[in-house]
């Protein structure tokens, strides 16, 4: 059976001099299946041009559509309307991104500087001949390295963390997840030592203070807690 | 002078990161570990009293070389509260870096643990409000008992608790909910249990951590209780030390102390 869903969600461009931050509600029909960008797509084609909210994929790949529904960061187009049961769902944008209006936070620019910070590339004096086949890699290193690999930058561990919203300059799970992605890739050569150049500090692993809320928010379930720690240990054992 | 380069470019004169923020990180799980651990053996110490006076009274004597000793050494309890006193200062240091340290962090933090309603960022906040609390209550209590250490026993440690009851009910509070919390953070962060599933090992733990949680707790009432009750009855004899049922000797229906 159908039923009326209420959206609020809030409404403020940084950019206007004359934009005041404010709540919006919006009425709805919740359809079949309705996810929550399904349902701000509705808004904006029917009630409201002006909603600014970010989206690519519509399908838990792009990691575009992260928002802040009821308190909880999640993914719009993986959120179903159908499990809210009092049908409300309250909006804000992730926290710790730059807004750029509503709904929507400039997460490309920070995952880019956050990229540069950690060296995200694989850093080898190797060159590689393509008329030759590749070095093969036992199966169980290669698949911890794809399963750290499966980070799509949402940015949804970032606003989780309570850390990172007092320190903006903290690493954050996305980066440290990063750092052990490349730290057991066998293709990468940098050592320990290395990678305590870029995140032993205290914006760095040194800073997580193991809230979890990364690890219990994250969209693609990545063990960032066992990575953290163990990137941790790994870090404090270098003499 | 490249103690002078690294303070100023915060890096070494090779270019290099400082080693301390790591042995800074280990030194806070390390004196937070044996804070944690020290104050479950000190509860269990302490809560003797509840089986007898005497064994109280034995358990304190222990402590002051009761095996190798006639006379009880004070000066070992206080060597003991001393040692306690500098982990407990280092590790109060040590977790000071971690607070809100202006408005605008404690109130994005205060937001966030509002809207996110996640248990581990609350049980953060809490940590942080019950280490405050313990920055004047755990030093004054250290303090008090360092400088009347030749008065711990059943009646005079009763005294204290009758008189200072309000700071040890809420000395008792912040000590269980921040230990609990963290030697359960203190797995979590290093990794320690974790095995095949670490989702399903912190869910164990964590149940673990409310139990004993609930444990102490309950154990430090009744303890509280039983020394409360104990000054209460003593009001009217304050300063006197107890003398242990052994060592009473009934001569002609006169009690006297050995």
């Amino acid at each position: 059976m159908s039923r009326t869903i209420t959206i609020k969600a809030l409404k403020y461009n940084p950019n206007s001099s004359i934009s005041k931050p404010h709540m919006v509600e919006y009425k709805l029909e919740e359809t079949d299946g309705m996810t929550l960008f399904i349902a701000l797509t509705k808004i904006r084609e029917e009630m409201d041009a002006d909603l600014s909210f970010d989206f690519v994929c519509r399908a838990g790949i792009c990691g575009s559509c992260g928002m802040m529904v009821n308190g909880q960061p999640v993914l719009a187009c993986r959120t179903l309307t159908k499990n809210f049961p009092d049908g409300v769902l309250e909006l804000f944008p992730m926290p710790a991104f730059k807004l750029i209006k509503d709904l929507s936070v400039d997460t490309g620019n920070w995952m880019n500087d956050m990229s540069k910070r950690v060296e995200s590339w694989i850093h080898t004096e190797h060159e590689v001949d393509i008329s030759k086949l590749e070095a093969p890699i036992e199966p169980d290193v290669a698949d911890a390295t794809f399963e750290l690999d499966r980070c799509i930058e949402c940015g949804i561990c970032v606003a989780a963390c309570g850390t990172k919203l007092m320190r903006p300059d903290f690493v954050g799970a996305v980066g440290l997840n990063r750092v052990a992605r490349f730290e057991c890739d066998p293709h990468d050569n940098r050592t320990i030592e290395d990678y305590y150049e870029l995140v032993g500090d205290d914006d760095g692993i040194f800073g997580c203070m193991s809230l979890l809320a990364c690890e219990d928010n994250c969209p693609k379930h990545l063990p960032l807690q066992s990575k953290i720690a163990y990137m941790r240990r790994k870090l404090v054992a270098l003499r | 002078m490249s103690d002078l380069i690294e303070g100023f470019l915060g890096k070494s004169v090779e270019g290099k990161k400082s080693r301390l923020p790591a042995k800074l990180d280990f030194v806070q799980s390390a004196t937070g570990l044996f804070l944690g651990l020290f104050m479950w053996g000190h509860m269990f110490f302490v809560s003797t009293i509840l089986v007898s006076n005497d064994l109280m009274y034995n358990v304190t004597k222990m402590f002051e070389g009761g095996f190798f000793f006639e006379e009880r050494q004070h000066w070992i309890d206080a060597v003991l509260i001393i040692f306690v006193l500098v982990v407990f200062f280092t590790h109060a240091g040590l977790g000071m870096r971690k607070f809100p340290i202006n408005f605008r962090q404690w109130q994005v933090y205060k937001t966030h643990m509002k809207m996110m309603k996640h248990d581990e960022t609350s049980m953060w906040y809490v940590q942080a409000i019950t280490g405050f609390v313990m920055f004047f209550l755990g030093s004054a209590h250290l303090f008090i008992i360092l400088l009347h250490v030749a008065d711990i026993g059943p009646y005079l440690s009763g005294s204290r608790i009758y008189s200072l009851w309000p700071f040890y009910i809420l000395l008792l509070l912040a000590v269980e909910f921040h230990g609990g919390i963290g030697l359960y953070r203190l797995c979590i962060k290093w990794g320690w249990f974790e095995g095949n599933n670490a989702k399903e090992t912190r869910a164990k733990l964590k149940k673990v951590k409310w139990v004993i949680t609930a444990f102490f707790l309950t154990l430090g009432i009744l303890t509280f209780v039983a020394y409360f009750k104990i000054g209460l009855e003593q009001k009217d004899n304050a300063g006197e030390r107890y003398q242990p049922s052994a060592m009473i000797k009934v001569i002609d229906n006169i009690k006297v102390g050995s």
